[in-house]
């Protein structure tokens, strides 16, 4: 028997359609929500600073709610990064809305990958200097963990597993890791593992998602893509494929766009739990929208977890404006300048000034980047000023003001992060 | 003739860095495309030194992955630019001329 393992969503804003036909139809073991940007994780924690009940995925109740019921009745299990900044909670949430739908399920969190109380000494890629540098400025930091939390949260006997930072593919390869009883040193199974979950974590990207071209690269009924399944065998091979009746496509063609996504050396893939080698994969159409994959291998992790670093770095302060018709251009260009002239503030460190657009249709994009919030304001307010204040016939103002939230990256042991299942206590134990 | 009528690829982005890949439609052409689809050629095109770009080949998939540090104006959380991502770099990569067969 094969294990059936499925995406419900590839990042935060992904469709829920998709995911709540494979919940019902497709005959899962196991359904993962992969919802966590680089930045993502770093907006959750401004909320939770807000307020500590937040910090979760804010479309966390709509995916449970769609997804739940089809789950619960094909004994499909749910993990997920949802939890982003505050795992606990989103498992509060999740059990409640569980309850509410009268279901009978686990739920635990994994927690661990916060390590923003240790993080003061480590040197950041980016900036070169140590995180302790970035002070009050600090948002965040979380590393990467691997599949040992969401593993012993399984043991546990948890149906829903929810965990702030993984690797994406970690949150694939666990519960295979789990239902085989595949060794933690078996680092052949462990990269074929990975290469499965690193081709489904983007959701549609690999059933024609992100693909058509039209005339040259066509995906059939695009409007109702559906999302992945893999079909994995004990020895980590696969069949990638969707359910019957969804649009989109799996072909040789999508899997090695998405193979490829996001990868540098295609030999060394850097997970906490292995060095993915996807360099002898093989892709061959063995079915309608059904992908063989096999042959992928790895080796020993480098013992050391990628941490992102999050810290506010100034404003944005952003304004656009349309000119059309006659000389459209040219007002462009002459409104680019007036603001070039009235916004000198040192307070502004970059500047980027764009006409974007046909020479009849053009719309001047203005943006900024500001120490401060009041002058990211001023430009935004310079923009709208044009009205009156710029060239003939300006229109349909927009304006953006938002504090930049920038990501910096650096490694840490593995042994510095350690991770803990946290299985809530059931509805029934609780009464 | 220009790359897009022979390859297809997508583009990633990790912090400042981009990647392409560029994946040939059929697997007679992929020995043309490896000749063609240099690092200097794809930096050149993209307007990026060439010491930035590096290639990685796999052929039994007909596929070539670039990879291009510095790529992204300081990364996708600090870039004013529109596409912050680049997701659009690997349309203006398959834009590429291709020589002509000798």
């Amino acid at each position: 028997m094969t294990f059936r393992i499925g995406c419900g969503a590839g990042f935060q804003g992904d469709r829920i359609d998709p995911a709540q036909d494979l919940a019902e139809r497709g005959g899962l073991d196991v359904l993962v929500f992969e919802c966590l940007a680089e930045r993502t994780i770093a907006l959750a924690q401004q909320a939770k600073l807000a307020d500590p009940a937040t910090g979760y995925d804010p479309l966390l109740e709509a995916r449970l709610r769609a997804c739940l019921p089809g789950c619960a009745q094909n004994g499909t299990k749910i993990i997920t990064n949802m939890g982003a900044a505050n795992p606990l909670a989103a498992a509060k949430l999740a059990q409640t809305i569980v309850a509410e739908l009268g279901l009978s399920l686990r739920v635990a969190a994994v927690t661990g990958d916060d390590v923003s109380d240790r993080i003061a000494g480590y040197a950041l890629d980016e900036t070169g200097g140590l995180a302790e540098a970035l002070g009050t400025r600090l948002v965040s930091a979380n590393a990467y963990i691997g599949v040992k939390g969401i593993i012993a949260a399984l043991d546990q006997g948890a149906d829903i597993v929810i965990c702030g930072r993984a690797s994406d593919p970690a949150l694939f390869l666990a519960p295979m890791v789990h239902h085989f009883g595949w060794s933690l040193d078996d680092f052949t199974r462990l990269g074929r593992g990975t290469l499965v979950g690193h081709l489904l974590e983007c959701s549609a990207q690999v059933t024609g998602g992100y693909f058509a071209d039209p005339g040259v690269k066509d995906v059939p009924d695009l409007a109702n893509i559906g999302f992945p399944l893999a079909e994995v065998s004990e020895d980590g091979n696969a069949v990638i494929t969707k359910l019957d009746g969804t649009g989109g496509l799996v072909s040789p063609a999508t899997c090695t766009e998405q193979l490829l996504y996001e990868i540098h050396d295609p030999a060394a893939y850097l997970q906490p739990d292995v060095i993915a080698d996807f360099s002898g994969v093989t892709l061959t159409q063995v079915g309608p929208d059904r992908v063989a994959v096999k042959g992928a291998d790895g080796r020993a992790p480098t013992g050391r977890l990628k941490v992102s670093v999050a810290y506010r770095d100034g404003w944005l302060g952003e304004g656009q404006i349309s000119y059309a018709g006659a000389n459209a251009r040219a007002r462009a260009d002459l409104a680019a300048q007036i603001l070039d002239q009235r916004l000198t503030q040192p307070q502004i460190s970059q500047r980027l000034s764009q006409v974007i657009g046909t020479d009849s249709d053009v719309r001047l994009r203005y943006a900024t980047r500001c120490a401060d919030k009041a002058t990211a304001e001023r430009v935004a307010q310079e923009v709208e000023a044009l009205y009156l204040c710029g060239p003939a016939a300006g229109g349909g103002v927009t304006k953006t003001v938002k504090e930049i939230i920038a990501i910096a990256s650096t490694l840490m042991p593995a042994g510095f992060v350690p991770t803990r299942a946290n299985l809530l206590e059931s509805a029934d134990e609780a009464a | 003739m220009k790359l897009h009528d022979l390859a297809h690829g997508r583009t990633g982005d990790k912090g400042d860095t981009s990647n392409i890949s560029v994946i040939a439609y059929r697997a007679q052409d992929f020995d043309r495309l490896l000749q063609a689809v240099t690092t200097a050629r794809v930096a050149a095109h993209l307007g990026q030194p060439v010491g930035a770009v590096t290639r990685y080949v796999l052929p039994q998939l007909g596929a070539m992955n670039f990879v291009i540090r510095g790529a992204l104006a300081g990364g996708v959380t600090r870039s004013l630019a529109l596409d912050a991502h680049g997701k659009c770099l690997s349309s203006v990569l398959l834009d590429m001329p291709l020589p002509d067969l000798d």
